[in-house]
């Protein structure tokens, strides 16, 4: 007879991200395998399956010796359901074992909407939420990722977290947890041991101190643990870990396709960006390592499709070097190269002109702010002159789709930076006018905004979000400046972003309102079809937090920060430097054109930052 | 042209159409064999599959069209580079040089299982070959239009009714594959709107062989 879940999965929508047995799986005689390690990603296979991290990590795990690391993803809301009803457990794909049957429990978190799936996910594992219940070795639950550089609202139920760039710091951890199961040893001991890795932050040796206005008074390291926890980097990229045998998927997923990383951490110091700062220092792979693992990695997988990431594409030093080597190889072998997040120069116009002969893609701009003015606040150093010239190529060029992305609610924005968009909307018909030669097929430009949300770590750490009446008049306001029919205006949904900024900046009151959500059907947050606020009003409510604590009231210079125990390399003086400067007005140029001593290169011990 | 003949068995089978192709054009990379790709402004290579197969059905008899940039190998190392690239489940058989038209392709036999938890009904084998004998079956078709009313009795060719090994039914039948189309889960369809206490608690379908209209194999 066809057991349970054959029986389950023709009911469910795309059955095949259930199942396992992708090409380049990693199978392991059980036998051989002492630590077992359930690599849990809080979003569904499409998504998790395309983030490199967990590419990284999965491999880094499975190339120890005694240690099997399986993949998990969260179910689709039919297939939970189903799961729900047949009392079946969560389960790895590799083996199809339970995940309560594990040693270790990793997550990797890249935004803050999937607390409620790393919440739900141990639900359905049939494993205790909360850290202390939870007895011995088994099952113990880590956590790593952009995120967990403030990790306090998970701090109830994570029992410790891996700070930055994984690829050494995992084996340090899997090792002695090793060591720690042969030896039998307490979870207590392992722990406090633990605590002695650098970049492993456990927070039960920490007890956060609050005022009586919830206000966070003092942060007290207990049994020895480091009053700061720095963040792990890999110095030597080119000698790095690299996926070349990398999982193929056998379904769709969202970026479906072989990726190189070009180089780690940003010049740039855009002031509302948490990636330019919490990456930094700035360390490059050099072209020739890349061309010849994207050739290994490429025959390896059959892909047809590669693209280039990093933060800032132009940034990096050998770009020519690579693409003249990549493109004709991806030619010969159709496949089709992108090149993301290029700067509006005139190499990356020629760039992408060659680029055209394999694939024509559209035009993206990411202003962030419609005055130059409000651009120099935030620091993004992207003229008007820079878009209009570029756009100007690309139309006479045949292009005739633009994509611009904005944010409403940065600091110091008025209603004149607010049309300040439309403003140059207007402009970028106006060249289209002048110079598009396919006039008949009609330009599209599609404009959409996001609701700025202040992250931890960067020189906005401290402001006021705007409320969420505020940033939809001036979504209203931008709206009916547009005159256009060509203009395509999107706007993100108020809610999102309030929950984003609750999460982003919260602290440790937050996990009985994560944990009531989740109980009470909060899950998916970052899917539209799932995403429901009065879950999380209700939530807030019933533990007596108010979310505005978190978003519009803001925090002061003397304050203590929830994330303060947490060191990025990027100092606290250098962040409120540059955000005054922001009040100012005052732009900080790139790193190249001299160091604004942010204090990241004090993480380098063997080579200088690449800036 | 050329044509390969493969099985898709076990957790394969949640693979759908789409991602199926897409998974053989990766592994014909894989393998080291080039496809040839169509002209135009978006070049895609070269394979087709003849029956599009639906999510959760097995076969064993699915065949592939391809065509390669380079001299093609000899079957054997062609199937046996084209396996080590595959994924468990997907397994070419047999490669051919050419085949027929596939206008030529006309009927398939299948196996519908039939799963009773409590044990087979008595009786049911017979009740549900003397059902499939009835001149009418109107059973209820999805399709992008909405739900129309297909007739499936003259789509059923021949029937046979085997108790396997679990003491489960399986249903050995021939269908029309082709203009019109029969798809062998329209038979429980059917056993579920005129013998609904026959309904199983489960059933799979297999396709086991292609036939052209002579009920000679199609290769």
């Amino acid at each position: 007879m066809t057991e349970l879940l054959q029986r389950i999965l023709p009911t469910v929508q795309k059955p095949a991200r259930y199942t396992g047995g992708e090409y380049n799986e990693i199978q392991k005689d059980p036998a051989d395998v002492r630590v077992r390690v359930a690599f849990c990603f809080p979003d569904t296979y499409e998504i998790g399956m395309s983030n490199v991290g967990m590419r990284i990590l999965y491999g880094v795990m499975n190339e120890m010796e005694g240690v099997w690391c399986q993949r998990v993803f969260a179910p689709w809301g039919d297939m939970e359901e189903a799961m729900k009803t047949h009392n079946l457990p969560l389960r790895a794909l590799e083996s199809q074992e339970p995940v309560k049957d594990f040693d270790l429990v990793a997550f990797t978190i890249g935004y803050e909407m999937s607390y409620s799936n790393i919440l739900n996910m141990l639900r359905l594992a049939q494993i205790p939420l909360h850290k202390e219940d939870r007895k011995g070795l088994k099952n113990m639950v880590f956590a790593g990722g952009v995120c967990v550089y403030n990790p306090e609202p998970l701090a109830d139920f994570v029992d410790f977290f891996s700070l930055g760039e994984g690829e050494e710091i995992t084996p340090e951890i899997l090792r002695l947890y090793d060591r720690a199961k042969a030896e039998d040893w307490s979870k207590e001991d392992f722990l406090r041991e633990a605590a002695k890795i650098p970049g492993v932050y456990v927070p039960g040796l920490y007890r956060h101190e609050y005022g009586e206005e919830g206000t966070l008074l003092r942060i007290v390291p207990e049994e020895g643990a480091p009053e700061k926890v720095t963040k792990r980097i890999i110095e030597d990229l080119d000698h790095a870990y690299f996926p070349t045998k990398m999982v193929v998927p056998s379904t769709e997923i969202v970026h479906d396709r072989g990726n190189l990383e070009l180089f780690r951490g940003c010049i740039r110091g855009c002031r509302f960006c948490q990636a330019g700062f919490t990456y930094r220092p700035v360390r490059k792979r050099r072209a020739d390592t890349q061309f010849r693992q994207a050739k290994a990695m490429l025959e390896d997988s059959g892909f047809n499709e590669l693209t280039l990431s990093s933060l800032s594409t132009s940034d990096y030093r050998e770009l020519k070097a690579l693409t003249d080597a990549l493109i004709p190889y991806c030619e010969e072998h159709k496949i089709s190269l992108s090149v993301p997040s290029l700067r509006a120069d005139n190499f990356s116009r020629e760039l992408m002109q060659k680029l055209q002969t394999l694939r024509k893609s559209g035009l993206t701009f990411a202003p962030e702010a419609g005055t130059q003015r409000l651009r120099d606040v935030i620091n993004k150093n992207l003229t008007e002159e820079e878009i209009l010239t570029s756009c100007a190529t690309a139309f006479a060029g045949g292009w005739s789709n633009v994509k611009l992305y904005f944010m409403l609610g940065l600091p110091t924005e008025t209603d004149e930076d607010v049309l300040g968009i439309a403003d140059l909307v207007y402009k970028i018909i106006c060249a289209w006018k002048e110079h598009g030669i396919n006039k008949k097929r009609g330009l599209r430009v599609h404009v959409a905004t996001a609701f700025f949300v202040p992250k931890p770590h960067t020189p906005f750490q401290w402001e006021q979000q705007i409320t969420p009446q505020e940033y939809l008049r001036r979504c209203k306001l931008l709206k009916e400046h547009f005159y256009s029919k060509s203009i395509e205006y999107d706007y993100h949904a108020p809610d999102l972003s309030c929950l984003e900024a609750v999460m982003a900046r919260g602290d440790r009151r937050l996990g009985p309102v994560i944990e009531y959500a989740v109980e009470h059907g909060a899950r998916l947050d970052g899917w539209d079809e799932y995403f429901r606020y009065d879950l999380w009003q209700d939530a807030f409510r019933a533990c007596g937090v108010d979310p505005s604590f978190y978003t519009t009231r803001g925090f002061g210079q003397e304050q203590v920060l929830p994330w303060d125990t947490i060191d990025v390399g990027v100092s606290r003086d250098f962040l409120w430097r540059e955000r005054q400067r922001a009040y100012r007005g005052l732009v900080t140029p790139d790193c190249r054109h001299g160091c604004s001593g942010c204090g990241a290169n004090c993480l380098l011990k063997e080579v200088p930052c690449d800036a | 042209m050329h044509r390969l003949l493969f099985e898709k068995t076990g957790n394969a089978v949640w693979i759908s159409h789409l991602d199926l192709m897409r998974l053989f054009q990766r592994a014909f990379k894989r393998a080291g064999l080039p496809l040839t790709h169509t002209q135009g402004f978006n070049p895609r290579p070269s394979v087709s599959i003849a029956l599009p197969l639906s999510v959760g059905v097995e076969s064993r008899c699915e065949l592939l069209d391809f065509d390669l940039e380079c001299p093609i190998p000899e079957e054997e190392e062609l199937i046996s580079r084209l396996n080590a690239a595959l994924v468990e489940g997907v397994r070419v058989l047999r490669a051919y040089a050419d085949g027929r038209k596939l206008r030529d392709l006309c009927y398939l036999n299948c196996d519908v299982v039939l799963e009773y938890d409590g044990g087979v009904p008595a009786g049911a084998g017979e009740a549900i070959l003397t059902l499939l004998d009835q001149p009418e079956l109107n059973v209820e078709k999805k399709n992008r239009n909405g739900v129309t009313v297909q007739n499936i009795a003259s789509m059923i060719r021949e029937r046979s009714m085997e108790t396997g090994a679990f003491g489960e039914l399986i249903l050995h039948a021939t269908v029309c594959c082709q203009n019109p189309t029969l798809n062998p889960a329209q038979i429980i369809a059917a056993i579920e709107k005129y013998l609904p206490e026959l309904a199983p608690d489960f059933f799979r379908c297999c396709r086991v062989d292609l036939l052209d209209r002579e009920k000679n194999q199609f290769r």
